[in-house]
């Protein structure tokens, strides 16, 4: 097996793109990451896209093929890859093992989804066809949902607070706002979602004991990233290379109410020690993580089943300020899923350009991570039975 | 323009004395501060500046909420509207939203307009719920009248406040009519409608001294850019 790095990076800015189509974007991350390579008209061996949602909201599917034509990168082959909000991880996990195995060189990876063109319910609806069909879908399931189940369990096994999800909430809108890619660039205060008698209609329950805030946006989005082989990377760009020293993936059952203990994301967990283990490192050598915030419940959570904190420690952490930028393991500087958005197709490539851009020490000083040497992100499918876990590092091996 | 008063008394709607709307102020999600205040006839013109540009923003439906907050406004400057008011919402006197509405007669009330110009901070609905103060509580009204002519402000109002579909016809082109009733308000008055009296000296002073409004681009970027929610 090759060490595989990633040598380009591009993003869109996520928000509400009228007047883009899914394709459109796609092709403006996948040229910026290009671009960024250096590669210029050498074109790639392979692509990959990740999307969750093209054959149900654009009615559009092989939306690959769509890609290579409007990238003009015809013949190189190209997948869609459709993993549910893990789709973008599960697209560079093929491109990795492709690019790993020998069987090809270049590799664009492309993940979007373009949600914003119909409601927020009918978006809502769209997600959750991910879950069970028999005995979660029928009876009007939905994420949020979930979630707000998940947190309540959480509250009464952990002594987790509303306060601990609102810290989660603040932190990563303040980051959002320092972030030109991101959807949401809005400060929001303690005062403004909580403690005043008017957070009841500025920040109203969504699924209690979430409200409002504690969800991310519906976003329009796209990023991607270009891989080869590590022995490759000089000849080919001048970026620094990132190598993606390990990766795991891990399922769970697909409800929630056949787990032993529902608070226990044995995905996560297992996803973070495979690749912790092939990247031979521990949670207490990363420098900087992304993990998958759809609502901000999810941050504490995953936070602490990768080994970041003990169980029970993560909400808070978030209090002590350990996971803010200059923390012990700055979470989600991006802005996370909360601010950034969370085009789902598109968020698990979108956290490792974040990452790259975070180990190449290329963002303004107040959103980058000095000295990052090693990132993990967390990609986080259904309700945590489907997680992608990656871990990239600066330079070599 | 010369006025002739005496063809004017004959142009114009009778006036009906109408109790003012006591200014309160609202606390953001991000902090800061909205006095929230009626505004006055000889501020329309100001008001204007701000509508103008979402004339031809088809985003959400701003542009006919534009055009028809503006001939209300306009109405409502010339004397040709009966009984309107408009409550302005501002943060350090910019203004950030607005909402107007008249008496139908001394029961109903007629709900108009509702434009937010800073988007993802509920101004929208916290104006909303301003409105629907003024026309229970300080107007004295039974009931008002509204039609959404978004699905911003379908969710917003005919959902979060669960309004009661209605067959009396609505002034805005015959669109579906919903009720707010007064029993219905008071039922969502404590999760929807906010706000403290009086507003201190110095953030009214800022709000009446001046209604500050964005440039045109800017309020169009704010309404429907990218980041436009």
């Amino acid at each position: 097996m090759r060490d595989v790095a990633i040598i380009g990076v591009g993003m869109i800015p996520f928000g509400r793109r009228d007047e883009d189509t899914l394709v459109d974007m796609l092709a403006y991350a996948s040229m910026h990451a290009l671009d960024d390579a250096g590669l210029g008209d050498k074109g790639v061996d392979a692509v990959y896209v990740a999307n969750m949602g093209g054959g149900i909201l654009q009615h559009q599917t092989a939306v690959a093929s769509a890609l290579v034509d409007r990238l003009s990168l015809l013949p190189a082959a190209a997948d869609t890859v459709e993993n549910g909000p893990a789709s973008g991880a599960s697209a560079v996990k093929n491109g990795v093992l492709a690019v790993a195995s020998g069987y090809y060189d270049t590799v664009l990876v492309a993940g979007g989804e373009k949600m914003r063109e119909v409601t927020g319910w009918k978006a809502t609806d769209f997600v959750a066809t991910l879950t069970h069909p028999e005995v979660e879908y029928p009876y009007g399931v939905t994420l949020p949902g979930m979630a707000g189940i998940f947190t309540r369990l959480y509250m009464e096994k952990y002594g987790l607070t509303r306060e601990m999800l609102v810290a989660v909430a603040i932190k990563n809108q303040a980051m959002g706002a320092l972030n030109p890619y991101a959807h949401v660039e809005m400060l929001i205060t303690q005062e403004g979602i909580l403690d005043s008698p008017h957070s009841v209609v500025n920040n109203p329950a969504m699924a209690d004991p979430l409200h409002l805030y504690d969800a991310c946006p519906v976003s329009d989005g796209a990023a991607a990233l270009i891989l080869c082989p590590l022995e490759m990377a000089q000849e080919l760009t001048k970026n620094v290379p990132i190598l993606v020293a390990g990766f795991g993936q891990a399922t769970d059952t697909h409800t929630l109410q056949e787990r032993e203990d529902p608070t226990d994301l044995k995905a996560v967990t297992l996803a973070a020690q495979q690749a912790f283990k092939r990247a031979n490192l521990k949670p207490s050598d990363i420098d900087v993580a992304e993990l998958h915030d759809a609502f901000t419940i999810l941050e504490i959570a995953e936070s602490e089943h990768v080994g970041f904190f003990k169980k029970g420690e993560g909400g808070k952490a978030v209090l002590a300020g350990k996971t803010k930028l200059g923390g012990q393991i700055p979470i989600n500087v991006s802005g996370g899923l909360k601010a950034r958005g969370h085009p789902v197709g598109g968020t698990g490539v979108a956290q490792l350009v974040d990452l790259t851009w975070q180990l190449r020490h290329e963002l303004p000083k107040e959103r980058q991570v000095k000295n990052a040497k090693t990132g993990l992100s967390v990609n986080f499918g259904g309700f945590g039975n489907n997680v992608l876990c990656f871990i990239l590092k600066r330079g070599g091996k | 323009m010369a006025v002739d008063m005496e063809l004017e008394l004959v142009l114009r709607p009778p006036e009906v004395p109408q109790a003012p709307y006591p200014a309160k102020v609202i606390t953001l999600a991000n902090g800061k501060r909205m006095v929230v205040r009626e505004a006055r006839r000889e501020e329309v013109p100001t008001l204007l500046k701000a509508v103008h540009p979402t004339l031809f923003i088809h985003k959400d439906y701003y542009d006919i909420v534009g055009a028809r907050l503006y001939s209300e406004l306009l109405g409502w400057y010339t004397h040709r509207t009966q009984n309107e008011f408009c409550l302005v919402g501002q943060v350090d006197g910019i203004l950030v939203g607005m909402v107007n509405s008249r008496m139908y007669n001394a029961k109903t009330g007629m709900s108009l307009h509702t434009l937010a110009i800073d988007r993802g901070l509920r101004v929208g609905s916290h104006l909303f719920a301003a409105k629907m103060e003024h026309h229970i509580e300080y107007l004295g009204q039974d009931e008002v009248l509204i039609v959404a002519e978004s699905p911003i402000g379908f969710r917003r109002w005919m959902i979060e406040y669960g309004l009661e579909p209605t067959d009396i016809p609505h002034e805005l082109g015959g669109a579906p009519a919903y009720r707010l009733t007064r029993e219905l308000y008071f039922a969502t008055k404590s999760r929807l409608v906010v706000g403290d009296r009086p507003v201190p000296p110095e953030l009214l002073e800022v709000a009446e001294r001046e209604i500050i409004v964005a440039d045109e681009d800017l309020i169009r970027e704010k309404i429907a850019g990218v980041k436009g929610r």
